[in-house]
C-alpha cells in the first residue's frame, strides 16, 4: 500500500528495521543509481528518521507559513490581490497536507506530527517567525521566501524518497505562481508613490537577512549535510544554494530600483557572483531558539486551531459512525 | 482523543482527463467517504487536474511486499519471446 493507516490502532507497524549491512549495500546500489526508494521498500533507519523529521519539518513550515500572510487577506489592497492571496494561502495549506501524506508513508501518524508541532517539538521553517507589518511583506514574502523556497525544492523533486520527490513536483509547480504574484506586488509598489517605494524598501530591509538564512548553516557548520548528500536526500550544499539565490535576487532588486541592506554586496567580475557581506547568525540562532518576534504567537495560533476544532472533529466521527451503524442495521433488515 | 476516534486515512486517485485512467496522487484523512471526495478535491484538484477522483481506504488496499519483487516480477524476464522483437521476419515482408 502507499500510505500505511498507522494511525489505525489494528495495524502494526510492518518495519523493525533491524540494521543488515547487506541490506544496506542494496539499497546504497539503489540510491546511487539513481533509483527511487519507495515506502514498503527496507530503508536505514537513520534514513527513516531523517526523512520524517525533514518532511514533516517541511509540512509545519507550510502550514506556519498560512499565519503572516493570511494576517493580510481581509486587508488586500484590491479584490485582484485579495483573490490572488486567498488563493496562495490555501496552496500553503495544500503543500502541508501533500508533505504530511508523504511523512504518513514513512510510519509517522497524521496526530503524533500535529502533537510534535502543538507542543513545540518539531522546528518549522524560523521565516515565519517574523511579523508581516505592511501589505509589502506580502509582496517580499512572494518574491524572497517563496523565491527561496523554489531554490531549495527544485532539487528535492529529484530526491531518492519516492513520495517526498513527487510531493515536491507538485509543489514546485504551484511555488512559481506565489513567487510571480510577490514580485509583481513590488513592481506595483516600486513605481507607486513614494510612500509605497519606501514601504517597499522597508519590507526588504527586514525580509532580505531572514531570506539569505532560509538556506540554514554554512556548509561547513551544517551538522546534516553529507549524510543527506549520500542519501541523495540533497542534492546542493546550503551554500550554493544560497548563491545561486543572491545571483537572481539582487539584479531583481536593483530592477525594482530598492537596494539591498548590505554595505558590503559587491559583484565579482572574475567568478560572475554577487558576494554578501557577514551573515549574523546569532539573531539566526535566537529565531531558532523560540526567541523570535512571533513565535510564541505561531505556536498559540496552531493550539488555538486546534483545540477549537476538537469538537468539530469529534462531531464529524460520532455523525460517520451513526450513518455507519444505520447502515448497517438496514443491511440487517433487509 | 481516544485511539480509537482517529480520523481514518484514504488514498486519492485522480484521472487527469477522460481517456486516461486513475492514478494514485495522494492522501487524505476524513471521516467518511463524501468527506474523502470533498477533502481529496480541495487537495488534489486545484486547477483542474482532474474529471474524476476514487477515494479508498488506505486500510482496504492490498499490496504486493516489496520483499517478493524478485519472486513476483523476475522470471518474465527471461522470457524475451513474448516480445515481437524476438522474432525474425525479413523486411520486405512488413509488419501487420
Amino acid at each position: 500500500m502507499y500510505t500505511q493507516a498507522l494511525n489505525d490502532p489494528k495495524s502494526k507497524a510492518t518495519h523493525i528495521a533491524a540494521e543488515d549491512p547487506v541490506r544496506n549495500a542494496k539499497f546504497m546500489e539503489k540510491v546511487s543509481a539513481e533509483q527511487r526508494i519507495e515506502p514498503n521498500d527496507w530503508m536505514p533507519t537513520p534514513y527513516r528518521k531523517t526523512l520524517v523529521r525533514q518532511i514533516s519539518q517541511h509540512a509545519h513550515s507550510e502550514i506556519v507559513g498560512m499565519l503572516p500572510e493570511g494576517n493580510w487577506i481581509t486587508r488586500a489592497p484590491t479584490l485582484r490581490r485579495k483573490a490572488t492571496l486567498l488563493a496562495k494561502v490555501q496552496d500553503e495549506g495544500g503543500h502541508g497536507l501533500y508533505l504530511y501524506s508523504a511523512a504518513e508513508t514513512l510510519g509517522v501518524s497524521r496526530e503524533e506530527l500535529d502533537e510534535q508541532l502543538l507542543t513545540g517539538k518539531a522546528r518549522y521553517s524560523s521565516i515565519f517567525n517574523y511579523p508581516t507589518l505592511s501589505w509589502a511583506d506580502i509582496g517580499t514574502i512572494g518574491w524572497l521566501v517563496d523565491g527561496a523556497a523554489i531554490m531549495n525544492q527544485i532539487p528535492l523533486c529529484r530526491c531518492s524518497y519516492g513520495p517526498y520527490s513527487r510531493a515536491m513536483v507538485r509543489i514546485c509547480k504551484e511555488e512559481s505562481f506565489h513567487q510571480r504574484q510577490g514580485y509583481e506586488i513590488m513592481i506595483a509598489l516600486a513605481n507607486g508613490t513614494k510612500e509605497q517605494k519606501e514601504m517597499a524598501q522597508d519590507a526588504l530591509n527586514r525580509w532580505w537577512w531572514p531570506s539569505i538564512m532560509m538556506f540554514g548553516p554554512h556548509d561547513k557548520d551544517s551538522t546534516h549535510s553529507d549524510q543527506s548528500m549520500a542519501w541523495k536526500i540533497k542534492r546542493f550544499s546550503n551554500d550554493d544554494l544560497r548563491q545561486k539565490f543572491i545571483d537572481a535576487t539582487v539584479p531583481q532588486a536593483h530592477f525594482l530600483g530598492l537596494e539591498v541592506p548590505d554595505p558590503e554586496l559587491s559583484f565579482n567580475e572574475e567568478t560572475g557572483h554577487w558576494e554578501i557581506g557577514p551573515i549574523d547568525w546569532s539573531e539566526f540562532k535566537e529565531v531558532l531558539a523560540g526567541n523570535g518576534p512571533c513565535n510564541k504567537e505561531r505556536i498559540a495560533a496552531q493550539r488555538k486551531k486546534h483545540r477549537e476544532g476538537e469538537w468539530v472533529r469529534e462531531a464529524a466521527l460520532a455523525h460517520a459512525r451513526k450513518r455507519e451503524a444505520r447502515k448497517q442495521q438496514a443491511k440487517e433488515a433487509a | 482523543m481516544e485511539k480509537s476516534e482517529l480520523v481514518p486515512l484514504w488514498e486519492v486517485f485522480v484521472r487527469s482527463k477522460n481517456g486516461l485512467s486513475h492514478s494514485h496522487a495522494g492522501s487524505v484523512h476524513a471521516v467518511d467517504a463524501e468527506m474523502a471526495l470533498q477533502n481529496a478535491r480541495d487537495v488534489y484538484t486545484r486547477r483542474q487536474e482532474g474529471v474524476s477522483i476514487w477515494v479508498v481506504p488506505s486500510a482496504e488496499i492490498v499490496a504486493s511486499d516489496p520483499g517478493d519483487k524478485d519472486e513476483l516480477f523476475e522470471p518474465a524476464e527471461s522470457k524475451i519471446y513474448r516480445h515481437p522483437t524476438f522474432y525474425d521476419i525479413p523486411d520486405e515482408v512488413g509488419h501487420m
